[in-house]
């Protein structure tokens, strides 16, 4: 039985060395990088805090982390009310929900630098898509990505359109809703939108919060849609993208690894406010 | 539970009701359709089709010309090839090696298991940008900056997704299966070769398919570590294309793009059902 014991050390084996080597290690130097100045050429310089100073006092720092939040604050919820939404649709098991499922989750699998491609030509202004069908109506459409204002709602939609990334675990979360609670209320007379209310949305908030909590980390890691199409007055500037910028294309490595701590601190802080919120909304047994 | 009860209450849902939502079905799928189907009107048109007020849907005339034009400039089918040679090692490695770690936090009570398990879980959490730049520096030291190894090598260490996922898995497999061997004296990697790998071929197809869409989406890692154009992925070939042509290259764009999508779709529509089956067996993104 012994024996039996360490074999099971010997399987894991992998997985610490890479725990060490590809996640310890880096970490730790992560921690002395981001107090020194290096330019990867030269030799680092330690300079204490003053790469954390220095992000809190730069406008760039503040405004790309501005743009990501409002996406944040405004994406993560309504991909969460759409996916749910295209779940509660296609659960039933009628004639053709099969194909309207492989549909709308079909986005979440083709993301990438094509979609952000064809993305960016259909907000073109003048003779993109979504332009060109609002001129049918007589309206003049926004110049989208070449106009700050509008850059959010251009993120915003793409956002929306690859909402169907979450369906498979709302779906499969949605079929172990007990269908006897269905069954009695429509006894009690409950029409659907009371069965929603009261039975699918309670019994869905566990997924949802896992959800939430997901969402917000991949919105404040957005990068390859941004890194591709940017955005006017520097909108489209999401926090990884100026990370990205800073370490890679000016190698100021010692200031990008602070402004990964820093990512690194506001994902965890907001993801303990959003568990703690979690007694107040989230349904448990 | 079943998806044949719910069948049976679907009777409930009167005419009427059933066809509004085949109609905002049909909406929302156009939507979610009309992206790809304005990228392939695209990428037949003229020039002058492309730009044109009012907008047309489809090509007045259909021409080759902008696949011409995309592939003179992006070598897809290379780049294809790069992203492939990038895939096959990483999701073999993934794969097996998470299926592996799996077996021994499943099936062995050895010291200190729960704790490391609790580190697992901890490093799912773990952003990747904390370590991405020391990560860097560490390969770029060792002379292997602009080559797919960064790319490859850390994939047979295992993923932690991957792992928690199998664990999960393999753990519904009944303890009798391998009871009977163990017992014949079998050795453990045979009882995990001979019995744990074929039993959960569903969920290695699975995370296999993950591993892949990951590898193929993947633009940050690969624009890190990739210089040479010659090695450049289809994400960064595509980019580099995008960025380069600025807004005049509709045509030739999305020709590149829809060349770039066609294998994912593909897959997507050969595969679906362990896309699909990937929620039942707990519904974890990769």
């Amino acid at each position: 039985m012994k024996k039996r014991q360490r074999a099971g050390f010997y399987f894991i084996l992998p997985w610490l060395i890479g725990l060490i080597v590809f996640t310890a290690f880096p970490m730790l130097a992560a921690a002395y990088i981001s107090l020194t100045d290096w330019d990867i050429v030269g030799n680092a310089k330690f300079i204490g805090l003053d790469n954390f100073k220095n992000v809190f006092r730069s406008e760039e720092f503040i405004k790309s982390l501005w743009v990501t939040f409002r996406y944040a604050i405004l994406a993560v919820p309504l991909i969460i009310a759409t996916s749910l939404t295209m779940a509660v649709m296609v659960s039933k098991n009628y004639k053709g929900m099969r194909i309207f499922r492989v549909i709308y989750y079909m986005p979440a699998i083709v993301s990438g630098v094509a979609v952000a491609i064809v993305f960016k030509w259909i907000l073109d202004p003048s003779y993109g898509l979504i332009n060109g069908v609002l001129s049918f109506f007589h309206i003049k459409g926004p110049d989208w990505l070449y106009d700050p204002d509008w850059v959010l709602p251009s993120y915003l939609i793409m956002a929306m359109w690859g909402a169907g990334g979450s369906l498979l675990t709302y779906l499969a979360a949605l079929k172990d809703i007990p269908q006897d609670l269905y069954d009695a209320a429509m006894i009690d007379g409950a029409n659907t939108w009371k069965k929603v209310k009261y039975i699918t949305i309670p019994l869905m908030t566990p997924i949802i919060f896992y959800n939430l909590v997901l969402g917000i980390i991949a919105a404040f890691r957005k990068f390859t849609d941004a890194y591709v199409l940017g955005g006017a007055g520097k909108e489209g500037n999401f926090y990884m993208v100026y990370l990205y910028e800073e370490a890679f294309s000016h190698y100021r490595m010692g200031y990008a690894t602070a402004l990964a701590w820093i990512l690194f601190a506001i994902i965890l802080l907001l993801t303990i406010i959003v568990n703690w919120t979690k007694k107040y909304w989230v349904y448990s047994e | 539970m079943s998806w044949g009860k719910r069948k049976k209450t679907g009777k409930h849902l009167g005419r009427g009701r059933l066809t509004a939502l085949y109609v905002v079905l049909v909406l929302g799928s156009v939507m979610m359709l009309l992206p790809f189907v304005w990228m392939v009107s695209t990428s037949f048109k003229v020039e002058n089709d492309i730009f044109s007020i009012p907008i047309k849907w489809l090509p007045q005339k259909i021409t080759f010309e902008n696949y011409i034009k995309a592939l003179r400039v992006v070598p897809i089918a290379k780049n294809m090839l790069n992203t492939v040679i990038i895939a096959v090692p990483k999701i073999l490695g993934e794969v097996f090696v998470s299926a592996l770690v799996a077996f021994g936090f499943a099936r062995f009570a050895f010291k200190g298991r729960n704790i490391l398990f609790m580190i697992l879980l901890a490093t799912m959490m773990l952003p990747y940008e904390v370590t991405m730049i020391p990560t860097f520096m560490i390969w770029s030291h060792l002379g292997l900056s602009d080559s797919y190894v960064p790319l490859v090598l850390p994939a047979f260490c295992g993923s932690a997704s991957f792992i928690f996922f199998m664990r999960m898995y393999f753990e519904t497999i009944p303890k009798d299966y391998e009871e009977a061997a163990w017992l014949d004296g079998a050795k453990n990697l045979k009882v995990f070769y001979m019995i744990f790998i074929p039993m959960a071929k569903p969920a290695l197809v699975t995370i296999s398919l993950w591993s892949f869409m990951g590898t193929w989406n993947d633009l940050l890692g690969q624009l890190i570590y990739i210089d040479s154009q010659h090695k450049y992925t289809v994400q960064l070939a595509l980019a580099s294309f995008s960025s380069m042509t600025g807004e005049t290259l509709w045509g030739p764009l999305m020709a590149a793009s829809c060349m770039a999508l066609i294998p994912i779709i593909a897959l997507l529509l050969y595969a679906q059902k362990y896309f699909m089956e990937g929620i039942k067996l707990g519904g974890i993104k990769g």
